[in-house]
């Protein structure tokens, strides 16, 4: 049970409130981008190539023109005239936002279709001629890396090959020695295939400039409004889109996981027509575009090695890594780290070398490499890291569990200098899988596991004990395009004693309305249904880097409770001279000030409050406001520890997962619904990798499962239904202790279920599967040992 | 060639000028300026947009306007009336059975056609019911106890905890 400090009427930290967003989701009343309707607005509809790689031999848009409605069409030679066909990416790498001359991906943007209605628009796209001349794409990216490929990028200055960077972290020589002279070496070439956050609601965008003032607001689907605002800045400003002339406005989110971090041609073209036109444009794209063009996750081929002694104990691991990034490098990651926050790969465990490198390829898909769901890089990480503790325990013959007992980072060892230069910040991670075993009643299903196997049924217990990575980041070392990864929080208490706070965040579903609302409920004492929350507008909000990879609450939380503790000081002098105390006689209780050993003289919040506008001591400032901008002195450091439960049908290799435990531990819980929640729709993330999604493509670069109805996202049938707990290791240094959660289950799922499939098999001669773990998949691979005999 | 259609949306009724092409869904959103029902795919798979008529469950965006002509229509913002929730919104709300919010009235308004049908559900019928609409975000728990809720609500029945069983 989870202690509070407040009462239930304040609602601060470790209540489950119920949502204050709920309300208008619940009535139809949200406002999503596409519920947006301007005067005068109108709408357009991209053409897209069919060709994964092709020169453009001409773009005839005549017939398109004819159509009645139909206003404009753009291509990139029309926006080449304002030097706005080409943009950056997060990653200072260049994309095109329409093409001059060659496509390189398939259904990459060609033009662009202004129209009355949103029908009109997709008739001019279907009239418009593009006579492309195709070519070979380069669809392998470990082809891409040969010397005698073609090169893909030529518009790159002295650009020879397509490798984009190489990067590398650890020590090589000392890894490479205790290698070896180890007892045992466990190898595996694994593929984190790319596949897509798939939010419910599409990316799009209301572009709405007005000539008069030379201004531009723009709605869109964006987690980090005040950097895209930037972004657009930094493209448009010598058009004279200045930044004080952007304002951009994130309404109600369907769901972000990344995908909605990157600033995507579509976005551009509308900016630049309606800048060009004066009227609004609204482009909303649908599913299959948004699938087959939007940012991609993943993408990883790993060689993962681990070394250890022959009773257990892991010594060593070394990972490379090919990175597909397709044709731009557009990787939603801090500058500094292209690899993101991979090199938390060394896991929970306790040894002293690792060696980590990796390359990043250009090839004919699309690019990205967004996080669905999950802090920078860390799910590619983990499942690395977490499949080859899986292996090494068979190896050496030990049980899974007891092999992570014993090589568990100690509770205090903390703060903890992992190999790759991280310093954990807390964590309990025997605590957190005994409970994961007593709740999942371990020992019997062992028991159980060999009775079932000498019926021949097929049985298999998977466990998955991760550390997650969150919460970025310092400034020292995090910052997209330069800007530095703080965030923000301003409050103003009102007179009457009611607040309202902005932050430089944007919830997607995550709750922030409510979650904010009682860090401060927490901190002041104003009852958390008094406290507006308002974030997305960046006009009013103070600047933050935005919500993604779980750094909502490690930083913009932290940046509200601070702010608040501002207030509270200023509470105190206040309720100093009310009272005619010197402030070291007063003493806090959540919602008022008191005299230390004469309680009954007290000031509550609302009184301060009201004082600070109408009666304050002298000399000092009116009112009550506060903003804090939070830098993080480290990140929060995460972990859960995972057993999932699967029966596999002899027949068919149907997988069925019985049961699935996760016990997660973020710190101090600021709304134990709200972190449940997150937990199951990130276990639910989770699988989806693991049994279901995949972008695939074929030689050709056609992507072959561009919709919904081939892209497998799980519907509540293929979701089991999670059991979920907690362990509390407060984050050390974070004003509230608390660390972020909404991502951990996706990292920390998908290996649990590949362990527990592997685990299923292994007496079958079976020691890895590749994800996603299909039936068709484990068939192939039991047949080859001959489980079938000779005639399956 | 336009088409004159009417049809009620709500218990109001509407008349309005539609291509024979044109989809419900978008006639809803933007002609009856209703976006409570949403669009998240365009293959009929996620059911966003999914809507009552004539009482049973329907996928607006796999509907032609045309063909609601001489309908009832319910959407979400049908569902309240001056009493107070449905059930199944308090039933969603109690039990945070929404994250961001956009599968929700789709997910409402099919579980309502289920729940008709099917007074008690169990877990089971009620995962095989929703198989129709995508959620990203909830990983279905607690949408399921959201449709259990409702379901005793319903019928006077006692209700179950809202409370999170979180150890
Ligand atoms: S919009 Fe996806 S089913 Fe209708
Ligand atoms: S709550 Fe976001 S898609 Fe269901």
């Amino acid at each position: 049970m989870i202690k509070c400090k407040t009462s239930k009427e304040i609602g601060g930290m470790g209540h489950s409130k119920k949502r204050k967003e709920d309300a208008r989701f619940i009535q139809g009343k949200g406002n999503y981008v596409d519920d947006i309707k301007l005067p005068g607005m109108l709408y357009m509809d991209i053409v897209r190539s069919p060709y994964a790689y092709a020169k453009i031999k001409s773009i005839d848009a005549t017939k398109a023109l004819e159509i009645p409605g139909v206003i404009a069409v753009v291509t990139g030679k029309d926006l080449e005239k304002y030097n706005l066909h080409w943009m950056p990416t997060l990653m200072s790498d260049t994309q095109m936002v329409l093409p001059t001359d060659t496509v390189m991906y398939q259904s990459q943007e060609v033009a662009a279709v202004i129209a009355t209605d949103r029908y009109v628009a997709r008739d001019g796209k279907e009239a418009v001629v593009v006579d492309y001349e195709p070519m070979k794409p380069l669809m392998d990216p470990f082809k891409a890396m040969d010397e005698e490929a073609p090169v893909l990028r030529p518009d790159k200055e002295g650009k020879t090959d397509n490798h984009i960077w190489h990067w590398e972290v650890g020590d090589k020589e000392k890894t490479a020695d205790i290698f070896n002279s180890a007892d045992v070496v466990v190898k595996q070439q694994m593929h984190i295939p790319r596949i897509h956050v798939a939010s419910i609601e599409t990316c799009g965008c209301v572009a709405a400039y007005d000539k008069v003032e030379n201004h531009l607001t723009m709605y869109m689907t964006t987690q980090a409004p005040h950097a895209i605002r930037t972004v657009i800045a930094l493209v448009a400003g010598h058009v004279g889109l200045t930044e004080e002339k952007i304002r951009v406005i994130s309404p109600d989110i369907g769901g972000g996981f990344g995908g909605k971090v990157p600033v995507y041609p579509g976005y551009v073209i509308a900016i630049a027509v309606s800048f060009l036109t004066g009227a609004p444009i609204k482009w909303i794209e649908d599913r299959s575009e948004n699938l087959q063009a939007d940012s991609f996750a993943r993408d990883y081929h790993i060689t993962a090695e681990m070394a250890g002694t022959s009773d257990g104990k892991i010594q060593a691991t070394r990972f490379k890594v090919l990175a597909d990034h397709g044709y731009t490098d557009a990787s939603a990651n801090p500058s500094k780290f292209p690899t993101g926050l991979f090199s938390i790969g060394t896991g929970s465990y306790d040894y002293g070398a690792a060696y980590m490198e990796a390359d990043a390829v250009y090839t004919n898909k699309p690019p990205g490499g967004v996080a669905y769901r999950c802090s920078f890089r860390v799910t590619e990480a983990v499942h690395a890291i977490e499949r080859m503790t899986d292996m090494f325990a068979k190896k050496v013959g030990k049980d899974p569990a007891q092999l992570r007992m014993e090589n568990f980072i100690k509770k205090e060892q903390f703060p903890w200098a992992s190999p790759t230069g991280w310093s954990y910040d807390s964590g309990d991670y025997h605590a957190g899988l005994k409970l994961a075993m007593d709740t999942v009643g371990y020992d019997e299903l062992r028991k159980e596991q060999l009775e079932l196997r000498k019926e021949g049924k097929l049985m298999g217990i998977g466990i998955s004990t991760f550390t997650e990575v969150v919460g970025a980041g310092p400034a020292k070392d995090f910052d997209i395009l330069g800007i530095k990864m703080f965030d923000s929080a301003e409050i103003r208490v009102h007179p009457t004693g009611k607040a309202i706070a902005r932050f430089g965040t944007k919830s997607q579903g995550q709750g922030h309305e409510t979650t904010y609302a009682q860090i401060i409920a927490e901190e002041l004492g104003i009852p958390m249904e008094h406290i507006q929350i308002e974030e997305g507008d960046t006009d009013t909000a103070p600047y933050g880097l935005g919500t993604y990879a779980s750094r909502s609450t490690p930083t913009a939380g932290a940046a509200a409770a601070m702010a608040a503790r501002k207030l509270r000081d200023k509470a105190k002098k206040i309720a100093a001279h009310l009272m005619e105390v010197s402030e070291q006689d007063l003493e806090w209780e959540p919602g008022k000030f008191f005299v230390k050993g004469a309680p009954e003289k007290s000031k509550t919040i609302q009184e301060i409050v009201f004082a600070a506008y109408t009666n304050h001591p002298e000399g000092m400032e009116g009112g009550f406001e506060a903003t804090h901008y939070y830098d993080p002195p480290n990140l929060t450091f995460p972990s859960g520890a995972y057993i999932c439960i699967v029966d596999v049908d002899p027949d068919t290799c149907d997988i069925k997962v019985r049961r699935f435990v996760a016990i997660d531990d973020c710190g101090n819980i600021i709304n134990p619904m709200i972190v449940q929640g997150q937990v199951h729709g990130g276990l639910t993330q989770g699988i989806a990798p693991a049994m279901y999604e995949e972008l695939i493509y074929d030689e050709a670069g056609n992507i072959l499962n561009g919709t919904f109805m081939d892209y497998l996202v799980p519907t509540a049938v293929e979701s089991p239904s999670w059991e979920t707990g907690h362990t509390v290791t407060p984050a050390p240094h974070h004003p509230i202790g608390a660390k972020g959660v909404g991502e951990s289950p996706t990292v920390g799922a998908p290996p649990a279920i590949v362990n527990a499939i592997v685990d299923a098999v292994h007496h079958l001669g079976i020691d890895h599967l590749e994800i996603p773990v299909t039936p068709f998949k484990l068939y192939k691979a039991l047949k080859a040992k001959g489980y079938f005999g000779d005639n399956a | 060639m336009k088409k004159n259609i009417t049809f009620k949306v709500n218990g109001t009724e509407h008349s309005v000028e539609v291509e024979p092409r044109e989809l419900l869904i978008h006639v809803i959103r933007e002609k009856i300026s209703m976006t409570g029902s949403h669009i998240g795919c365009d293959t009929s798979s996620c059911g966003a947009c999914t809507i009552l008529v004539d009482g049973k469950s329907a996928k607006s965006c796999t509907l032609l306007a045309v063909q609601a002509n001489g309908k009832e229509i319910t959407t979400v913002e049908g569902l309240a009336t001056a009493e107070g929730l449905h059930p199944i919104q308090e039933g969603f709300h109690l039990n945070h059975a929404l994250h961001c919010g956009f599968c929700t009235p789709g997910m409402m308004m099919r579980a309502i056609e289920m729940l008709e049908k099917n007074p008690n559900p169990t877990e089971e019928e009620i995962r095989w019911g929703i198989a129709g609409n995508l959620c990203r975000c909830t990983g279905y728990n607690n949408i399921v106890k959201a449709i259990q809720w409702a379901s005793a609500k319903m019928q006077d029945k006692e209700l179950p905890s809202t409370e999170p069983e979180f150890v």
